[in-house]
């Protein structure tokens, strides 16, 4: 039972993603997006990680999505756009992409069918998620939020207020 | 560590659930416009039916017989799945509420962040609506509905992290059974104080009502809805409401305790209720702020004031422990 | 810091709104109920539009076309005739009450009191044409507001032989086209 549902949201998620590159209106595609996303968070939720799969939809469906779809409708993408991409979609464009992402699939089925099925499903809490992070993976925790904290000051940089006494400098 | 999730309604409690919940967001539309009437010293609608009940009934009819007209600019298949997601997003959320024991639909180990994740993507609705009516009005208030949320989601979240802390759990039934010593709306207070804020603002209700402002953008997203669509809106912004009540209830006044003369489920009903007429009264009194204020209030003030709670709260919690 | 502190000040002040709203609970609506419950008219409300008589029973109005003038809307048409001594009279006396917006105006400008608003404002019609009053449903049998006003006992009339100002007590009538006291 839990396998076929895996396979029905991880065939959502392969058609949705297909949808993205394929469809020319930027926010159908980013429709398919979040659909392909919320796809992954049921096939995390299957495998156990339920605070993977919540965070998943919150954070990548819920608010990173919401930013792309506010940033694609003030762009105001008119049917000029549409066939412009309309354009961009041959075949010659997309046989390179193609090419290597048919290597990599061979790759992951060749590793596939080395690998050992899994048996147990691992329930993972989010306790056990929390002190894993500031346990183990402390170092990448910080580093993450060095990152962020520089994300940050960029984004205050850029929208400063331009004053008169920093103008002129 | 117990199974993350549990089906404890049947068949029939979750069909009675979802209807009675509807029923409650079909007669907000008469309870609003009834205690907005006796909050501004006038009636209300009071011509139809005993004290005017039958208001919802007609409202009823009315949305669902009018002309559900599509625009011929719009971007149809968009616009109509949009006024869907505020639907689907909102009752599924109501699944994990917890009424009183043994009443509702999951328990599910991460009921919080379940509710989080669905009201998060409530936001589509809004904001699909908007870019599909293909109206500037409408694009205008989808912009300020996805701004908006953004910004409001983020301290949503993380006033509820004192919550968590102090209960050590997801679970919204254990967080109401951690109250029984005192209700988290005395030792969270700040953490309270942000969630109706940020609550009142993700359900897009006045004072926050900025994407439906309709002195500034007429009717904002859903400008060119008309019909059962606008309806769903409609209801949509009351099951919200109804569903936000029912989260500040569970999470800081205790859900379903209280004096035992009465059934868990009438106290709940009852806090719930309360506090549906708290959504109204705001909306009864205050006016709307400009938006850039709204912004700056958001960023520069409840979101320090969010992380000054978790962090108090956080090292009271380790200094109790110790 | 000045900003922080004025945050919670707005706030606060935000709380007691919500008090101030939340007492109106125990205040009495000051909706009237109005189709069961009557509204209180003043005796000077603007409502419907009549022509009075004056108190020897003979119509006020003078034809003189101030009220049609004064009017903003333009609701009001009339047609000057005379009697055989020469006294003005309507020929036909029109208000379109689908445009009149009861500002009184009319009454203000009458020379002679002829033209008065009552306080009757219950004038619903299916038909828009019912909306147009003629000068038989605007005429009226009583003063109005003014019981003992005859415009002519003041202003004087010329008859035959005499004109006006020329007969015992009465004074010369004022020539208005001179500026000389």
């Amino acid at each position: 039972m839990e396998s076929l549902l895996i396979y029905v949201a991880a065939s959502v998620a392969i058609i949705s993603s297909a949808m993205v590159i394929t469809q020319l209106n930027a926010v159908h595609a980013l429709l398919y997006l979040i659909l392909s996303l919320l796809a992954v968070g049921i096939i995390f939720y299957l495998l156990g990680a339920h605070f993977a799969a919540v965070l998943e939809v919150i954070i990548y469906a819920g608010a990173i999505m919401v930013l792309f779809v506010f940033v694609v409708m003030m762009l105001n993408l008119g049917n000029a756009t549409i066939a412009l991409e309309q354009s961009w979609i041959k075949p010659r464009m997309w046989l390179g992409p193609s090419l290597l992402a048919v290597i990599l699939l061979s790759e992951l089925i060749l590793m596939f069918s080395q690998a050992v099925s899994v048996t147990a499903i691992n329930l993972v809490d989010a306790k056990q998620v929390g002190i894993l992070l500031f346990g183990p993976y402390l170092l990448a925790v910080e580093l993450a939020s060095m990152l962020l904290l520089a994300g940050l000051i960029g984004a205050y940089h850029l929208g400063r207020r331009q004053t008169k006494a920093n103008k002129e400098t | 560590m117990t199974e993350p999730i549990n089906q404890i309604g049947t068949w029939i409690d979750i069909i009675g659930i979802l209807s009675s919940v509807m029923l409650v967001a079909a007669l907000l539309i008469w309870v609003e416009r009834r205690m907005i009437g006796i909050w501004q010293d006038r009636l209300g609608p009071n011509r139809l039916g005993p004290l005017g009940l039958m208001q919802v009934a007609a409202d009823m009819i009315k949305i669902f017989f009018k002309e559900d007209w599509i625009p011929p600019f719009a971007d149809k298949a968009v616009f109509v799945l949009a006024p869907m997601i505020i639907m689907v997003t909102i009752l599924t959320a109501f699944a994990v509420v917890p009424f009183a024991p043994g009443i509702g639909i999951i328990d599910f180990n991460f009921g919080l962040l379940y509710f989080l994740a669905l009201s998060s993507l409530s936001v589509y609705s809004v904001v699909l609506g908007g870019y599909a009516s293909n109206n500037k009005y409408a694009l205008l208030g989808a912009v300020r509905a996805a701004a908006q949320t953004i910004s409001y989601e983020v301290f949503m979240a993380l006033s509820l992290m004192g919550v968590v802390m102090l209960s050590g759990t997801f679970n919204l039934r254990d967080i109401v059974e951690a109250q029984r010593n005192g209700w988290f709306c005395l030792s969270q207070f700040l953490g309270l104080f942000l969630f109706i804020v940020a609550v009142v603002a993700e359900s897009h209700r006045t004072p926050f009502d900025l994407p439906e402002a309709e002195h500034e953008i007429i009717a904002g997203f859903h400008i060119e809805y008309s019909g059962m669509k606008f309806g769903m809106f409609f209801i949509g912004e009351y099951l919200s409401v109804t569903l936000s009540s029912a989260m500040i209830v569970t999470l800081f006044f205790g859900g379903w305790l209280g004096p035992e003369f009465l059934p868990p489920l009438f106290w709940f009903c009852f806090k719930t209720s309360i506090w549906i007429l708290f959504f109204v009264l705001l909306r009864a009194s205050l006016p709307r702020p400009r938006y850039d204020q709204l912004m700056s209030f958001g960023w520069k003030f409840m979101l320090p004031l969010a992380l000054i709670n978790l962090l108090v709260t956080g090292g009271l919690v380790l200094w109790m422990e110790s | 810091m000045n900003s922080f502190k004025l945050c919670i000040d707005l706030i606060l002040s935000q709380f007691q709104t919500l008090g101030t709203v939340l007492q109106h609970t125990f205040t009495k609506a000051d909706t009237v109920e109005y189709p069961e419950q009557q509204v209180a008219l003043f005796p000077r409300y603007r409502g419907r539009i009549v022509l009075t008589r004056d108190p020897d029973g003979l119509e006020r109005c003078v034809a003189c076309n101030l009220c049609a003038v004064a009017c903003p809307v333009d609701c009001i048409a009339l047609q000057k005739s005379e009697d055989q001594e020469g006294r003005w009279y309507p020929d036909f006396f029109r208000i379109n009450f689908s445009r009149c917006i009861m500002c009184g105006f009319c009454e203000e400008a009458c020379p002679t009191y002829a033209i008065q608003l009552t306080p009757d404002f219950e004038m619903c019609e299916y038909d828009r044409q019912s909306m147009v009053y003629e000068k038989e449903d605007l005429l009226i049998d009583g003063t109005g507001k003014y019981h003992d006003y005859n415009f002519y006992r003041i202003a004087g009339k010329s008859i035959a032989g005499k004109g006006k100002g020329e007969a015992e007590n009465e004074a010369p009538p004022i020539d208005v086209k001179t500026l000389l006291p």
